[in-house]
């Protein structure tokens, strides 16, 4: 049996890879001159060398899968768009992170932002448009900056603008800033956004590879995945698959956050396990233990300590009854109660919803005024019942995901926690003081931060 | 609080003063020829009749309509979906505090209710000075800063209710702020103005904030050793559970003197009386 001490030593340079976060602590790591002294813009060269059907199929060899959530094959998303239709191609950058724990395309638009710009060129190259956007979400005004920065740099440079795809023609970008709306992060909500709409989401089929924006062929991309294609262009779709496993290859970036002693970004192949990145990590904040997690943001069922080995790629975490989601890792200690936590996500999805599918819009209403109740200890025991029901009447019964997301915390929380759900209603309160969860309960000098947390 | 209109129809807004609307419909065309379909840039004009107006208005809303050909129905259709168009006169900073689950239990829920406490108003309300506009945010895509203050959309990264209360107090003050992440704090408007495509022109305003956040770089800083791992916690003795995680802990050592003490979170200034300057906010010149 080895010992966490020795996976740990033995790990760091060896599990983490960074690729995309590599030069991140460089002086300016956002412009195109520490991108090109990074190896920037030599996957495009050898993109645009090639015809536009090799790239799509290096990139479906490559075994790349959307960071977005679903984890479709990227290559697979290109070869959908019609060839010789005589209608304008697109290609929509999906920026609009928002997933509840999700902080990944964040960190890298504002560290690296030319990654996601030279995925652009390869992409509309292998698809055929003379137009790509970046939807970003609006909210994060920095990561705004330099993304408008970089699509300049990239137009002076001459990587963008007239010529730019050689034979293919001219390719702009258009950075385009959203205004503050989760669902927007769907797909087709995105769309209809992106055409100066209220964000809600179609029907499909037909799907954006047939009729996305303004009817014409589109092709939807995380910015991860995107991001992750010119070094597959530049190192190779085998030095790719080196890394990961035969159906989820490559590397990515998990992102730790809560109650654990070094949050951050860890870029790692496909398949470690969270406890692997918590040994890396230094664990849960001193003193406490893990209690529950997400693997991939809060529309992802939690997962408790007996998941700490599954290896975190889309078929180990499917295996084990979750989803890989975004890689969106939030760890929460003892102190947190799971009622609370389950309250405001679901709180969280009343919100956004759109309004356009009556099961989510009234079934995450209920399931508030339900959950509401239960966490101040006004709840009746048959409520539990209650809650699945309702959130059973949701799941899968609208348009798009947010309603299966707003399902999952409560399936999952009821699975693993319905005891502690049950203490609220038995013992008529919450059982948890929200102070001890805090980054400074263990301070010592809050009031009410008890010596007995690191006893 | 929003008008009650008992359903009677309004008369028409009243359009820009011609200077104003000229210089809107200028900009507005170089929005417009960003994009293939016109109605594309309804979103940006919204974000640019806000940078006129610190808020969307009946006038702003017709000015849309008119720019791009659609009606004042369909222009407030779109307004009212999205968050991040004010709908009343509001605060120079837009003070936002994640209380999403993570951030909230981080410590998120206890700072926006000592804010709310500390300047005497409630969630979307704005203090009488029309400083600080206040409200509570959803998920900033940061929560390994966890918990999150945004003010304008910049990122105050890592914030304690002590950090939180001199922030705005210095936004009140008039004092230059400037963000974890981001550039020096702004008013509204200009950030408006910024979300409407056009790139700030401040000298130094891309650079700000450096390359990354530290907690960004964690994972590289191992990868390149410059950072000594470190282990899984022990839990206390006596509550161990049983479960596949037992053979992380191999010695169950007490937590105080856990190897990875070193790295835990640092006192704050909320824990630090001495020092009266908050782990993030800084005056500028």
């Amino acid at each position: 049996m080895t010992t966490a001490t020795e996976r740990g030593e033995a790990g760091a340079e060896k599990l983490l890879t960074p690729v995309l976060s590599e030069f991140w602590d460089k002086d300016k790591s956002w412009t195109i001159e520490v991108y090109r002294d990074h190896g920037g813009y030599r996957g495009s060269a050898k993109a645009l060398a090639m015809a536009p059907d090799d790239v799509i199929a290096y990139v479906k060899e490559s075994g790349l899968r959307g960071r977005g959530g679903a984890g479709f094959p990227t290559g697979m998303k290109w070869q959908f768009i019609p060839q010789g239709d005589g209608k304008p191609h697109y290609l929509v950058v999906n920026a609009d992170e928002s997933e509840p724990g999700t902080c990944k395309d964040i960190p890298l638009l504002y560290a690296n932002p030319h990654s996601l710009v030279e995925g652009m060129i390869i992409a509309c190259h292998a698809i055929r448009s003379n137009h790509g956007f970046i939807y970003l979400r609006g909210e994060v005004v920095p990561v705004l900056r330099r993304l408008q920065a970089a699509v300049a740099e990239a137009y002076a440079a001459g990587f963008l603008g007239k010529g730019a795809l050689g034979d293919g023609g001219d390719l702009d970008i258009t950075v385009h800033a959203g205004a503050g709306a989760y669902i927007c992060g769907e797909e087709t909500a995105l769309l209809d956004s992106l055409e100066g709409r209220r964000g809600q989401p179609r029907l499909r089929p037909p799907f954006p590879a047939i009729a996305g924006l303004y009817a014409c062929p589109t092709v939807v991309n995380n910015v991860e995945s995107i991001a992750s294609v010119p070094a597959i262009m530049d190192r190779g779709k085998e030095w790719f698959r080196e890394m990961g496993s035969e159906k989820s290859p490559g590397f990515t970036l998990y992102s730790l956050s809560g109650h654990v002693a070094r949050p951050g970004q860890y870029e790692a192949p496909l398949g470690v396990t969270l406890r692997q990145l918590l040994d890396l990590g230094g664990g849960i904040r001193p003193g406490h233990r893990l209690k529950f997690w997400t693997p991939g943001g809060s529309s992802t069922p939690m997962f408790t300590e007996e998941h700490l080995d599954v290896p975190l790629d889309y078929e180990g975490v499917g295996a084990a009854g979750s989803m890989l989601g975004t890689k969106a890792l939030q760890v929460f200690d003892e102190t947190t109660c799971v009622v609370r936590a389950v309250t405001r996500w679901t709180e969280f999805y009343a919100h956004e919803s759109c309004g356009k599918c009556t099961p989510c819009r009234e079934g995450t209403y209920w399931l508030v005024q339900l959950l509401r109740d239960i966490e101040a200890g006004k709840g009746l025991l048959g409520d539990l019942d209650k809650l699945a029901d309702i959130a059973d009447n949701i799941n899968g019964k609208s348009f798009c995901a947010l309603g299966d997301g707003a399902a999952s915390p409560i399936f999952s929380s009821l699975k693993y926690f319905r005891a502690e759900y049950e203490r609220h209603i038995t013992e008529r309160a919450c059982p948890f003081d929200p102070a001890k969860s805090t980054v400074w309960a263990d301070d010592g000098t809050t009031a009410s931060a008890h010596q007995e947390v690191n006893a | 609080m929003t008008e009650v209109s008992l359903g009677m129809p309004q008369t028409p807004a009243p359009p820009y003063p011609d200077d104003v609307r000229a210089r809107l419909e200028a900009d507005a065309a170089e929005v417009i020829a960003r994009y293939p379909d016109s109605r594309s840039a309804l979103l940006p004009l919204l974000h640019l009749v806000q940078s006129e107006e610190g808020h969307v208005t009946r006038t702003g809303m017709r000015f849309c309509a008119d720019a791009l050909g659609l009606t004042t129905a369909e222009v407030t259709a779109v307004a009212t979906f999205y968050s991040m168009y004010r709908r009343k006169p509001s605060g120079d900073y837009q003070v936002g505090v994640c209380t999403n689950t993570l951030c909230a239990v981080m410590g998120g829920d206890e700072i926006f209710g000592e804010l709310q406490a500390h300047l005497g108003v409630g969630n979307g309300e704005t203090t009488a000075d029309g400083k600080v506009t206040l409200e509570h945010i959803e998920c900033n895509a940061a929560c390994d800063f966890a918990p999150v203050v945004m003010v304008n959309w910049e990122f105050f990264d890592n914030q304690t209710v002590e950090s939180a209360k001199q922030l705005v107090d210095q936004l009140r003050a008039g004092a230059q702020v400037t963000p974890t992440r981001g550039a020096p704090i702004c008013d509204f408007r200009k950030t408006a103005r910024i979300l409407a495509g056009f790139p700030d022109e401040r000298p130094g305003a891309v650079a700000a904030g450096g390359s990354a956040g530290p907690a960004s770089l964690a994972g590289l800083r191992l990868a390149k050793g410059e950072t000594a791992p470190g282990r899984v916690v022990a839990p206390r003795a006596g509550e161990r559970p049983a479960g596949p995680d037992a053979d992380a802990q191999p010695d169950g050592r007490a937590p105080a003197t856990h190897p990875s003490s070193h790295d835990a979170p640092q006192p704050s200034a909320a824990s630090d009386p001495e020092n009266p300057t908050g782990p993030v906010t800084k005056e500028g010149e």
